[in-house]
């Protein structure tokens, strides 16, 4: 599904990603971990195109994404939910849902999208005609997911999902991330919460200054306390 | 108040009106454009004189007032798209001085290109038949062509919002005036829509200006003092802001009108008093965000 190799890349003259390599295969879910600044959301933003200098190749669905704009990456199936700003303010939660679905060749289907995710997310059901950024943020990070898979991509990536969200909705978030994987839905996620994380994943890379420095299956991960040690507390 | 009479007052409160529609037209592509693009068109006021020139040689070529309705924000609309498109969008990424001198340096080269095709001198610009006289609006007789100004900036203002809040292409603008990368991420060609805004804001802004020439003639000059007067409008009004550039158009326009009746040596003035009075007691204008200029 997503074969990212030797990425590099650089804010301005800093080169913050070394030689990064990364697969995913269809239907996985692949847990990226690491300290901060670690390079974790530069990847996720480097494979969605929002990074001026990048080099290295990324495939996905076996063509290369290096050197297109973020908004074709979208259209060959690609999602990407940013950690932070992630809720336009002075929109409604049904006109954030609509936004998910102006570029997307299902446009025509919005009525019966949004209704089949309002049934997903029952929270944003209740509150579809609301201004979105009156939510508590654990809504409005519900809204963002909402908003990236309503286009019903082939691969989701997601920045720190659960940072800042109470405990109950972070649950039902992470059962929801199963019930994607499920459908068949691809799952690159970035998480501070490491044992939830690997909880759900099937694999892991752990990322350190800029560049991969372990990688393992889930399972093995959470029992390397070593591992966890070194590279993930905080 | 001898000689100043209620009914004088009220006429010239609908004067004043009519000169803030054209300030609302004006300011409205400004703020469009300043609150998707970032970029400080100073070109404006040159779209506003080139939409009163189109509408001139429209006039010249045999065409009538209605034509000129439809087609001078068409072909100003096209030079708004061929200028963005192939002038401003090199210059994106690079801070907002660069799109705000090419546009500075581009309106000086618009005006002496029209001073070169049509004189330097002004040419008058005769009122339409139809909309020559004046009517009873119960405080006393109106030019009937200032209210229909006034109706024509109303029915572009519910174009412009409808188009806004009830399309897709619409959505994509609110949503992008506040945050681009998101829009962005969601699939969307973010140059093509600047592209766009771009082109709407400078065909609204030479609607303005054909609007504009039967009340105040037309010379290349023209855009210059609208410009200056639109800046107080946006700022008044609040950076970005669309409903600010309405509510603050109109304002300018009563405050011009009413301080030309009251003290005509003020008239040039009282709207930048305006402007710092409002500055003083909110930064951002009345509906600007706090901060977004920093």
């Amino acid at each position: 599904m997503l074969r990212i190799s030797q990425l590099n890349a650089w804010y301005s003259a800093s080169h913050v990603l070394q030689d990064i390599s990364i697969e995913v295969a269809k239907g996985e879910i692949v847990c990226l971990i690491g300290r901060n600044g670690a390079g974790k959301t530069t990847t996720l933003k480097s494979v969605m195109g929002l990074l001026d200098k990048t080099r290295g190749s990324v495939l996905f669905k076996g063509r290369e994404l290096m050197g297109q704009p973020a908004h074709t990456r979208f259209a060959l199936g690609l999602a990407y939910v940013p950690e932070e700003r992630r809720i336009v303010q002075g929109l409604s939660v049904r006109e954030n849902l609509r936004l998910g679905l102006v570029a997307s060749p299902q446009k025509k289907r919005e009525a019966e999208l949004i209704d089949g995710i309002a049934r997903i997310f029952p929270r944003l059901a209740e509150r579809l005609d609301q201004e979105a950024v009156t939510m508590s943020g654990g809504e409005q990070q519900m809204l963002a997911i909402a908003r990236a898979m309503i286009s019903k991509p082939d691969l989701i990536m997601l920045d720190e999902p659960s940072e800042g969200i109470m405990p109950v909705l972070v649950d039902e978030m992470f059962e929801l991330f199963r019930a994607m994987k499920a459908e068949g839905t691809t799952v690159l996620l970035v998480e501070q919460n490491v044992e939830l994380a690997l909880d759900i994943a099937d694999r892991a890379y752990v990322l350190d200054q800029g560049t991969v420095v372990h990688q393992a299956s889930a399972r093995e991960l959470l029992a390397d306390s070593e591992i966890k040690e070194r590279y993930c507390s905080v | 108040m001898d000689g100043l009479s209620f009914d004088l007052i009220a006429l010239q409160l609908f004067a004043g009106l009519a000169l803030g529609a054209i300030y609302v037209l004006f300011a409205i592509g400004l703020s469009l454009i300043f609150g998707m693009l970032t970029v400080v068109n100073f070109a404006h006021g040159a779209f506003y004189m080139v939409g009163a020139y189109v509408g001139v040689y429209i006039l010249m070529l045999g065409g009538n007032f209605w034509i000129c309705l439809i087609a001078v924000p068409l072909a100003v609309g096209l030079i708004g798209l061929v200028v963005e498109r192939f002038l401003i969008r090199p210059l994106y990424g690079r801070g907002m001085d660069y799109p705000l001198l090419l546009t500075f340096g581009l309106s000086y080269v618009m005006v002496e290109l029209v001073r070169i095709a049509f004189g330097k001198t002004g040419i008058p610009f005769d009122t339409p038949d139809i909309l020559q006289g004046a009517v009873d609006i119960g405080v006393g007789y109106f030019p009937l062509y200032r209210l229909f100004v006034i109706g024509a900036a109303a029915v572009v203002l519910l174009a412009l919002w409808l188009f806004l809040e009830r399309t897709s292409f619409g959505l994509i603008i609110r949503a992008g005036a506040r945050d681009p990368q998101i829009v962005r991420v969601l699939g969307v060609n973010v140059a093509q829509v600047w592209l766009i805004v771009f082109g709407i804001g400078t065909a609204i802004a030479g609607l303005a200006g054909l609007l504009a020439a039967p009340l105040q003639g037309v010379i290349p000059e023209m855009g210059g003092t609208i410009l200056a007067e639109a800046f107080v409008v946006t700022v008044v009004g609040g950076m970005g802001s669309i409903g600010g550039a309405v509510l603050a158009g109109l304002l300018v326009g009563v405050v011009v009108s009413m301080t030309s009746l009251f003290a005509p040596e003020m008239g040039k003035v009282s709207i930048f008093a305006l402007m710092a009075i409002v500055l003083i007691v909110r930064p951002q204008g009345f509906f600007g965000r706090a901060g977004l200029m920093s």
